[in-house]
């Protein structure tokens, strides 16, 4: 394969709450993204999936302690200045968040606001950029007369599309899509997707999609890394994740959620809440709720093991049939 | 070109909605009066406020009653009081609004950044304020104004005036901005122009100072009122510029000079009118635009009107 467009290594972002106290929201977190590539990170609320994309971005808020290497194309972008980084931000790595009500300005235009961005990067003249931001509304199918309105005047879809039009402003190489679908219904979320694998298909980006929507990573991803109290548990193909699951956490995801083909079978549920940041368990972060656990696990955490080409899972069950998993 | 048909725009659906608002009418009608009153001074009476009005036989009219020379008498030294009040109204009127702006400059310059940026300038912010909280200001105002004024600075007594009151106003303001921008700063959509790569100037030109603009504009009205209230208040224990007489010297001029027991009522009680009728005016016209600019004041939509028919009652 190329050369990936952005290769995370050993990522980790700790919040500092109070001097010398730690929550750890991300530890040694690796994965490569290649152009025209999707990868879903899945996992509950709380594991870490957010704040991976934040951490790429530097989008987090002061406290926040980050370190790893983030290579894009080539750059290290967790050693770049704020002014450098600046110059990164949505003009090669564009970010759709999760609620585009919340993330467009209320008082200002739609159309306002997606020309502030190509504006920013001083990417064309005012009048050229006015063109690009109609093309653009075009491309996500909002219909010109629309976009001088406001915000609370779009539908929840069309906020979303929009969103996604402000995102290719820039017409950015990579594109993050931070829980896209999650605020709408199924029919808009179908409608949202089917835009996504298009724009994809149409302009070759690469997306890292940010989901808990098992389904959703089925139909639009290559890749899977599957994120389980800020670390990697699973990573590897979609076929690989969907069809031989090896960690037991995603194995239990799987199952927790509906079959088409077996219809009325009971769906498996996973005991136990996510574990609290500040209080990690010593050793394998889903010992606590692991249906396999051994007695290494409570105070071992498990290394990644390669079961497969490119199918890497952090189990101790692994060890006999697996090699750990070298860089 | 943008910016000017938006502000023209806006405007237009503010006077909308102003337009039904009583109160808030009869405030701009007060403000704009004695602005009026301020602009046309030279045209509003023939004579000059220092200048002596004499009868036939050439001697000084002092303490003349209104009938005998309207349209308000004359005072002690035979000047015209309403000729006084007139021009009284530009020097109060000026102090009262260049007080008024340097406040709501400075407080909203270091609400915004405090607020935005938060640590030590946050601290330092909250702090300054709160010792200037806690010291009474009139008392304050007069041991700084007479300070000043004994350093011989080649600094007319006006100007000190302006600017010792713009400059310990600013913190209520710059308290209401930063709280408000603290709110605001967490909205996502300040995230996202983060996100688009946006500097933290861009993001306190485009995204946070248009929210926070009217609050400032309604609380600069309210201290407005404030610093004129402030200015007669200095002016009448003497801190004015006796050459140029404000309302408050004119107080300060007619305690001063007995024309309470001489019954001059019209020497004192035009000007203390005069300073009710601007600060009524402005008062009005802030807590009105304050309301109508922050729609969380107008009260929820089943308020009022008896909205909600009692259990029974339904026809």
């Amino acid at each position: 394969m190329s050369e990936p467009l952005l290769s995370v290594r050993h990522l980790t972002t700790h919040f500092e709450l109070a001097r010398q106290t730690f929550a750890c929201a991300l530890e040694d977190v690796s994965f490569d993204v290649y152009p025209y590539q999707t990868i879903g990170l899945v996992g509950e609320s709380g594991c870490g999936k957010s704040t991976t994309l934040m951490s790429i971005l530097r989008l987090l808020p002061a406290n926040a302690r980050i370190s790893g290497q983030v290579f894009f194309k080539g750059v290290d972008l967790l050693t770049l200045s704020e002014e450098q980084m600046r110059a990164y931000r949505w003009k090669e790595l564009a970010l759709i968040f999760q609620s585009a009500m919340n993330a467009l300005n209320p008082v200002l235009r739609v159309d306002e606001q997606i020309l502030e961005a190509i504006l920013l990067h001083r990417l064309m003249p005012r009048e050229q950029a006015w063109q690009r931001v109609q093309e653009l509304l075009d491309l996500v199918g909002i219909a010109p007369q629309r976009s001088r309105q406001y915000p609370f005047q779009f539908s929840g879809g069309m906020r979303q599309r929009a969103m996604i039009a402000m995102a290719l402003a820039c017409s950015p190489s990579l594109l993050f899509a931070d829980e896209p679908t999650t605020a709408l219904d199924v029919m808009i979320q179908a409608q949202v997707l089917e835009l996504l694998k298009d724009i994809q298909k149409r302009l070759g980006l690469a997306i890292v999609l940010v989901t808990h929507d098992l389904g959703v990573v089925a139909e639009l991803c290559d890749q899977v890394v599957v994120l389980y109290g800020g670390r990697v548990a699973e990573y590897g193909s979609v076929d690989q994740i969907y069809n031989s699951p090896k960690h037991p956490y995603t194995q239990k995801l799987l199952e927790s959620f509906p079959d088409i083909q077996r219809p009325g079978s009971a769906l498996a549920s996973i005991p136990g809440t996510p574990p609290r940041l500040t209080d990690l368990p010593p050793g394998c972060r889903f010992e606590p709720r692991c249906f396999a656990r051994l007695e290494r696990c409570r105070h071992q955490s498990p290394p990644l093991h390669e079961v497969a080409a490119n199918h890497l899972a952090a189990c101790h069950l692994l060890e006999e049939k697996a090699l750990p998993y070298e860089e | 070109m943008e910016t000017w048909q938006r502000l023209k725009r806006n405007l237009g659906e503010l006077w909308k909605s102003f337009r039904g608002n009583r109160m808030g009418l009869i405030g701009l009608g007060l403000v704009l009066s004695a602005l009026a009153v301020a602009i046309l001074a030279p045209w509003l009476t023939p004579y000059h406020p220092q200048q002596v009005i004499r009868d036939e036989n050439g001697r000084g009219l002092t303490f003349a009653p209104p009938a005998v020379h309207p349209p308000l008498g004359t005072d002690d030294g035979g000047h015209d009081v309403w000729a006084q009040l007139v021009y009284g109204a530009r020097i109060s009127l000026t102090v009262g609004f260049l007080a008024g702006f340097i406040a709501m400059f400075v407080g909203s310059f270091f609400g915004i950044l405090a607020g935005y940026f938060g640590g030590w300038l946050d601290n330092l912010l909250m702090r300054v304020t709160d010792v200037l909280l806690v010291i009474p200001d009139l008392p304050l105002m007069l041991v700084l104004v007479a300070t000043i004024r004994q350093m011989q600075l080649k600094i007319s007594p006006l100007t000190i005036l302006i600017l010792v009151i713009g400059l310990l106003y600013w913190t209520s303001t710059a308290r209401l901005v930063r709280s408000q921008v603290l709110s605001i700063k967490e909205r996502q959509f300040v995230a996202r122009a983060r996100a688009i790569g946006a500097s933290h100037a861009h993001i306190i030109r485009k995204h946070i100072l248009p929210q926070v603009m009217p609050l400032i504009v309604a609380n600069t009205v309210l201290i407005l009122s404030t610093a004129i209230l402030i200015e007669s208040g200095l002016a009448f224990l003497g801190l004015g510029d006796p050459t140029k007489p404000s309302w408050g010297t004119m107080l300060n001029f007619a305690f001063d000079r007995n024309a309470i027991s001489n019954g001059a009522w019209w020497f004192y009680l035009p000007p203390g009118l005069a300073i009710v009728w601007v600060s009524l005016g402005c008062v009005l016209l802030g807590n009105v635009l304050e309301e109508m600019l922050n729609p969380r004041l107008s009260g929820h939509h089943l308020e009022g009107e008896a909205h909600i028919v009692k259990l029974g009652e339904a026809e």
